[in-house]
């Protein structure tokens, strides 16, 4: 090869070639894809605790994509339906994760309900599931000699609990946990994906 | 509009676009005259070991594994190389520089994350060092601190010699460098302070990003303008993969950061389109530019086929960029897509094994000199490493092996194979090649190297086979529904400390490395035989 200007441009189609198949006919394909019927908007609390999962980086070892059960038996384990596109019509940046560290946590909110539980969990998830390898988040909680009025206060296992005081949820684990509990995606696609549109009308 | 056919199609008019382009770009395909392939040497120099990193008895050792020696290099072609190492060792001395430290950073960050993994309660006080934050400031201590750093140093290193001129704006260069890694500075402190875009590879957030992009552009417009000054006739296979590197990193870098453009599932694909790009198109193209120079030139015979070469990067070209969607298998993405990535990922089977082959040809009936060069080891390993783990990835795109290692530490182990096993042990190769021709000086302490090579062999072999079965037996539980999710926890415990073990070890070559870097650096130790220039060696009995 003796000519630069046929290696540059040779080696800018092929990246064009690849940047049109893995970004721009997705977007033209996905842009006007409606959120899925039954799917609602982050409250601002939700959305500062979907900030919080971001910072802390959940995403490293929890995944937010349920596969369909032909290929893997996610839904078995109560992660849900497999997702579709409409689904992460609010979510920006997007939080599909490539790791089950952790399981995978689409449906967080509909399979663990419970505020107390998910708080207790972040504070020490060894409290609650033995042999989790999950890190403890002590710095999204403080210890207290006693509550004070307005301060949310961490229902632990007595084995857990800090002897003389008490646990208290500062404002971004609050958020985290009303992040979590807003994960739950367990109404139905009508219709496959490319049929989606038609349905929501 | 039927997709797959459409894409059956379209990817039949595109290969066969591919192999006429490849074809177009050499005068008579079946032509063996390889004068591209000779242009690393000077006349009368094929034949002839280089290797800066060994001292004189160990330099004849290695010219004796090697069949012949032919006549004396021409001296003024000696002189005109000496002058394009003069011209780019204080911006490769720099980038180098800056790589062992960040080397060093990922290094502890990626222990510290490795031992959370296995004991969750360890310094858990500290948010900095939280996992989800530790671990992300090891990945971009990687992926914008040492390997760039190295493999741009590396190339900014070759290229004058490639090219036969010197090179131009050396100081621009060294600016660059110092804003990219001001950049990256402020980056991973802001990962530690949880600010952070979110997406994987692309943490850092996008206004320190235009310092990269700055700092980068400053790093590569130098080698745009050395290119256009070559004095050779054929540009070595070396030279297009960096060329092509070059231009296609800052495309990828800056699509991705566009902001408020991409949204939902489309930045899923938009963020594994870059981040196994950010491999596949500058990373493993820099990398194999090493191992395509330094290769040949230390055992003093040019590549074996030029037309394995060229089949071997247009290949990569085209296919390596289309790969990305195979992280999505089984995700809410296009079906075509995925389809499109898995074919495209076995496609990349061909350039790797163009790349392989032609390897393995040039180093046939030579392996022997891998026993006296410290360079050959770490370039040759390292090779293979590429040609494993490349296979390894096209058949994980497959989606049976998919379901089982998708969200699994296996593909944390393959993605070490690729960054560690081949490009990381590369650049070491390249580094114990060029220092000695940047600083004149050669390496105060040859024990080092060895203690460095093993203790780096060893510890990446240990956490290799460690996570891969980690990796492999927590995705057979979790496709077993019938046992709890637990299960496929706990039976990466003792596979996760193994990883924390081999990582300890390959820090602890680092070490031995940078303190060597630096003694070397700072005119330390014992001066064994003076400056390392390109002395001719005594000839053979």
């Amino acid at each position: 090869m003796e000519n630069e200007v046929k290696l540059i441009s040779g080696a800018m189609v092929t990246l064009a070639i690849a940047t049109a198949s893995l970004v721009v006919l997705p977007y033209l394909q996905l842009r006007h894809e409606p959120p899925t019927p039954g799917l609602k908007p982050y409250t601002d609390a939700q959305l500062r605790g979907r900030h919080v999962y971001i910072r802390e980086g959940c995403v490293y070892c929890h995944s937010q994509q349920p596969r369909d059960p032909s290929q893997a038996p996610d839904d078995k384990r109560g992660w849900g339906r497999p997702s579709v596109a409409g689904d992460y019509y609010y979510d920006s940046p997007h939080l599909l994760g490539t790791m089950r560290t952790g399981p995978d946590l689409f449906n967080i909110g509909a399979r663990q309900p419970s505020a107390d539980w998910q708080l207790g969990h972040l504070y020490q998830p060894r409290a609650y599931t033995p042999d989790s390898i999950m890190p403890a988040y002590p710095y999204l909680f403080e210890v207290r000699k006693q509550a004070e009025p307005g301060d949310k206060v961490v229902a632990l296992p007595p084995r857990f609990a800090p002897t003389g005081g008490v646990v208290v949820a500062t404002q971004a684990a609050q958020d985290l946990v009303s992040y979590l509990l807003a994960l739950d995606r367990t109404f139905p696609v009508l219709a496959p994906l490319a049929d989606a549109s038609p349905a929501s009308n | 509009m039927d997709i797959p056919s459409l894409l059956l199609s379209s990817f039949i008019i595109a290969v066969t676009g591919l192999f006429f382009f490849i074809w177009s770009l050499r005068k008579g395909l079946l032509d063996s005259d390889p004068a591209a392939a000779k242009v690393i040497f000077s006349r009368g120099e094929i034949g002839r070991v280089e290797e800066p990193a060994v001292a004189g008895a160990t330099q004849r050792d290695l010219q004796r594994t090697m069949a012949f020696v032919a006549g004396e290099p021409d001296a003024k072609e000696l002189q005109a190389r000496i002058a394009a190492d003069a011209s780019s060792a204080r911006p490769a001395f720099v980038l180098l520089g800056f790589a062992v430290f960040w080397l060093l950073v990922a290094s502890l960050a990626g222990l510290t994350s490795s031992i959370k993994l296995h004991e969750p309660d360890w310094l858990t006080q500290y948010a900095w060092l939280s996992f989800g934050r530790i671990r992300t400031i090891h990945l971009n201590a990687v992926a914008y601190g040492w390997a760039p750093m190295a493999a741009l140093g590396i190339a900014l290193w070759m290229l004058p010699r490639l090219l036969k001129t010197t090179l131009e704006g050396a100081r621009v260069a060294i600016g660059g460098a110092v804003l990219w890694n001001i950049g990256l500075a402020i980056g991973i402190g802001s990962i530690a302070a949880g600010i952070t875009d979110g997406m994987e590879w692309l943490e850092i957030p996008g206004q320190v990003g235009v310092l990269f992009a700055l700092g980068g552009a400053m790093i590569g417009l130098p080698l745009v303008f050395t290119l256009r000054r070559r004095k050779v006739e054929h540009l070595y296979v070396s030279v297009w993969y960096m060329g092509a590197a070059l231009f296609w990193f800052p495309v990828l870098y800056i699509v991705a950061k566009l902001p408020n453009l991409h949204f939902g599932v489309e930045q899923a694909t938009m963020n594994w389109w870059f981040g196994h790009n950010v491999l596949g198109l500058f990373y493993t193209p820099l990398s194999l530019a090493a191992v395509y120079y330094f290769l040949p030139k230390v055992i003093g015979r040019p590549i074996q086929s030029y037309n394995l070469s060229l089949i071997g990067f247009w290949c990569l070209a085209f296919f390596y960029g289309q790969v990305g969607g195979h992280h999505l298998v089984g995700g809410p993405v296009p079906e075509w897509l995925i389809t499109l990535s898995i074919v495209q990922s076995i496609m990349m089977i061909v350039p790797v094994v163009a790349f392989s082959l032609n390897q393995h040809l040039t180093m046939r009936g030579h392996f022997a000199a891998l026993r006296h060069s410290a360079t050959l080891r770490f370039v040759v390993l390292g090779g293979m490493m590429y040609t494993l783990s490349s296979i390894q990835g096209s058949f994980e795109a497959l989606r049976s092996v998919n379901t089982v290692t998708h969200f699994t530490h296996f593909t944390v182990a393959h993605a070490h194979l690729g960054l560690y096993g081949f490009v990381t042990l590369v650049m070491f190769g390249a580094i114990y090649f060029a220092m000695p021709r940047i600083v004149s000086r050669e390496w105060p302490y040859p024990t080092l190297i060895g203690v460095h090579f093993w203790l780096v062999t060893i510890g990446f072999a240990i956490y290799f086979v460690s996570l891969t079965t980690a990796g492999v037996l927590q995705g057979l539980n979790m496709v077993d529904a019938s046992k709890p999710f637990m299960d496929s926890v706990r039976v990466t415990l003792p596979w996760l400390a193994g990883r924390s073990v081999g990582g300890a070890l390959m820090t602890l070559g680092h070490l031995a490395f940078a303190g060597h870097f630096l003694l070397m650096a700072l005119g330390r130790g014992p001066r064994r035989s003076g400056a390392a220039l390109l002395r001719p060696l005594a000839p053979t009995a």
